[in-house]
């Protein structure tokens, strides 16, 4: 079982004991601390960042630098000026698109993969029709993993960035970046990988991942929602043009011309999400405090016994790969089909029962294409759920098989 | 057997099996396609109109049991009936759903969908097989003739 108190640490879910939480892949609940600490802000240190001389401004000023600073550890990025602070992964993977995109000429090639969100996906797309870029794409096995054996020919010398997830929110599948990280630098590639899904699962290192370039939300690592990071190499967020233009990020502006102000500030055009990224700090530092060896096994424990019980259920089909200990290369995210029954309905008749579970396709429909379906239900796993959440999913599919039939 | 305030009603399960008017017509003189984007619930809905009223009507529904349910019902009893009423028993159901409004006289079986009003994300589910329907029959208005490619309308 989980320590009662880490299910404790969070408001909603001391609030609802009876509630059995399992979609954190589309937002995990907020920890007690994150709330406090935006609370707090909010009530002692409320004031715009970067503009004001005044005590209250400065102390506001204080605490957002020292979120970038916490951001920064928690990726072990060499510098806090490396961090944006965005609205969210959405908005990280758009600047990118947009800024580094922006530098990118007609024929260079982006190479995404059939895997991603589509927040991952579109932009690229709408770079593709700006610019001319070539856009190919990674294919997915039948479980649901990249399928690498082609990248030789898909990262050629065209190749300018490989943009893709590193745990995919449909299957759970965990990329493996250090084989495309390779390939991209023998022919020059820049790598972004999209951390939506694996930033829940503990603290990040870019400098060993040896990318170039990741996106995150704060929503989904228990700290509040309407923040996010983009982390980028220095040089590389030097060379590249503002996205959104506006207050605080200018070098001058005059009659004539505006120069841009360095990074991070370049990328952060208008108010920033001041307390929301105060209270992500808050989430992040709470994560680094944790010991991630314990809880991934906990995790895969508990994602095996789900992904037993699912191959139990009469019609269910799962999608992706095998169970927890015996394939690590999956986050506790696990998303099946059910023959004749549609996820919203399975997911209404859960919810009767105090299931929280996500149906639909889950903005990544060439996935579901490429694995034959076009909806599915998931159930994802974080730190605070237990045993007892996994045995009332099976017992309410159970009910649902009933109540449906 | 359910209870009243169940959404999953005997009658809707009923209404989504037997998929009246599933399938395609031949000749019709409107088409639509609509999607839902949340769920992926897609209805293709096609009517053949023949002096202002639905002569035919036909559809292909993948979706959720609401959904199919609510195309069902408008392949029992849509055949005869003009735009204006079908106009009229769309805006009935979505008043039903979203203010309390009482069930459309002149559609009876769409009292299944009553539970439905306590779910606002499910009331799109309903709706959309209408929404389908009310867009073919004004492009069957605004086209004269059978349709003959139907890709020329999406």
């Amino acid at each position: 079982m989980a320590p009662a108190s880490l299910r404790d640490e969070f408001p909603l879910l001391a609030a609802t004991p009876q509630l059995h939480y399992l979609d954190s892949a589309a937002t995990s609940q907020m920890h007690r601390l994150a709330l406090d600490a935006v609370v707090r802000h909010e009530t002692t240190r409320r004031a715009n960042v970067s503009r004001g001389t005044y005590r209250l401004a400065e102390a506001a000023d204080l605490a957002y630098e020292q979120a970038r600073q916490t951001a920064a550890r928690f990726l072990n990025a060499s510098s806090a000026d490396e961090v944006v602070f965005t609205s969210g992964a959405t908005a990280s993977l758009n600047l990118v698109a947009h800024s580094f995109g922006g530098t990118l000429k007609a024929g260079d090639r982006v190479v995404i993969s059939v895997a991603e969100h589509h927040s991952n996906f579109v932009p690229w797309q709408m770079l593709r029709e700006r610019t001319g870029i070539e856009l190919v794409l990674i294919p997915v096995t039948a479980a649901g993993q990249l399928d690498l054996t082609s990248l030789p020919e898909l990262i050629d010398s065209r190749c300018r960035l490989v943009a893709v997830t590193q745990c995919s929110n449909v299957t759970g599948a965990w990329t493996d970046v250090a084989t495309l990280v390779a390939a991209a630098r023998k022919v020059g590639a820049k790598v972004l990988l999209d951390g939506a899904q694996g930033a829940q699962h503990g603290p990040q290192d870019v400098r060993a991942l040896g990318i170039d370039f990741y996106a995150f939300s704060g929503h989904k690592c228990f700290g509040p929602g309407g923040v996010g990071v983009l982390w980028g190499r220095g040089e590389l967020l030097a060379a590249m043009p503002p996205f959104l233009t506006g207050g605080g990020m200018i070098g001058e502006v005059t009659a004539e011309a505006t120069t841009w102000a360095a990074p991070p500030q370049r990328f952060e055009a208008g108010t920033p999400p001041i307390a929301q990224a105060v209270g992500l700090a808050a989430a992040l530092e709470w994560m680094m405090s944790l010991d991630w060896p314990q809880n991934h096994a906990r995790e895969a424990r508990l994602c095996e016994r789900l992904i037993e019980g699912l191959q139990r259920v009469p019609g269910l089909r799962l999608l992706g790969p095998g169970g927890g200990t015996a394939s690590p290369r999956r986050a506790p995210i696990v998303s099946f089909e059910i023959a004749g029954l549609h996820p919203h309905d399975i997911c209404q008749v859960l919810d009767a029962h105090q299931l929280a579970l996500r149906g639909g396709h889950h903005c990544a429909q060439p996935l579901l294409a490429a694995l034959g379906a076009e909806v599915c239900t998931r159930a994802s796993i974080a730190l605070y759920n237990d045993e007892a959440d996994i045995e009332a999913l099976l017992d309410g599919l159970g009910f649902v098989l009933r109540e449906l039939a | 057997m359910n209870d009243a305030n169940s959404l999953y009603q005997d009658a809707i399960k009923q209404f989504a099996q037997a998929a009246h008017g599933h399938g395609q017509l031949a000749a019709a003189t409107g088409e639509a396609k609509l999607d839902n984007p949340l769920c992926g619930d897609r209805v293709r809905m096609q009517v053949a109109v023949a002096s202002g009223h639905i002569d035919a009507i036909a559809h292909e529904t993948k979706g959720c049991l609401l959904c199919r349910a609510a195309a069902s019902a408008i392949g029992a009893r849509a055949v005869g009936q003009d735009e204006a009423a079908i106009e009229s028993v769309a805006t009935a159901l979505e008043n039903m759903l979203k203010n309390g409004a009482p069930v459309p006289a002149d559609w009876p079986e769409l009292s299944m969908f009553e539970p439905a009003r306590a779910y606002p994300s499910r009331h799109r589910c309903v709706l959309l097989p209408f929404r389908a329907l009310l867009a073919a029959l004004t492009k069957s208005s605004r086209y004269s003739g059978a349709v003959t490619n139907p890709s020329d309308y999406f």
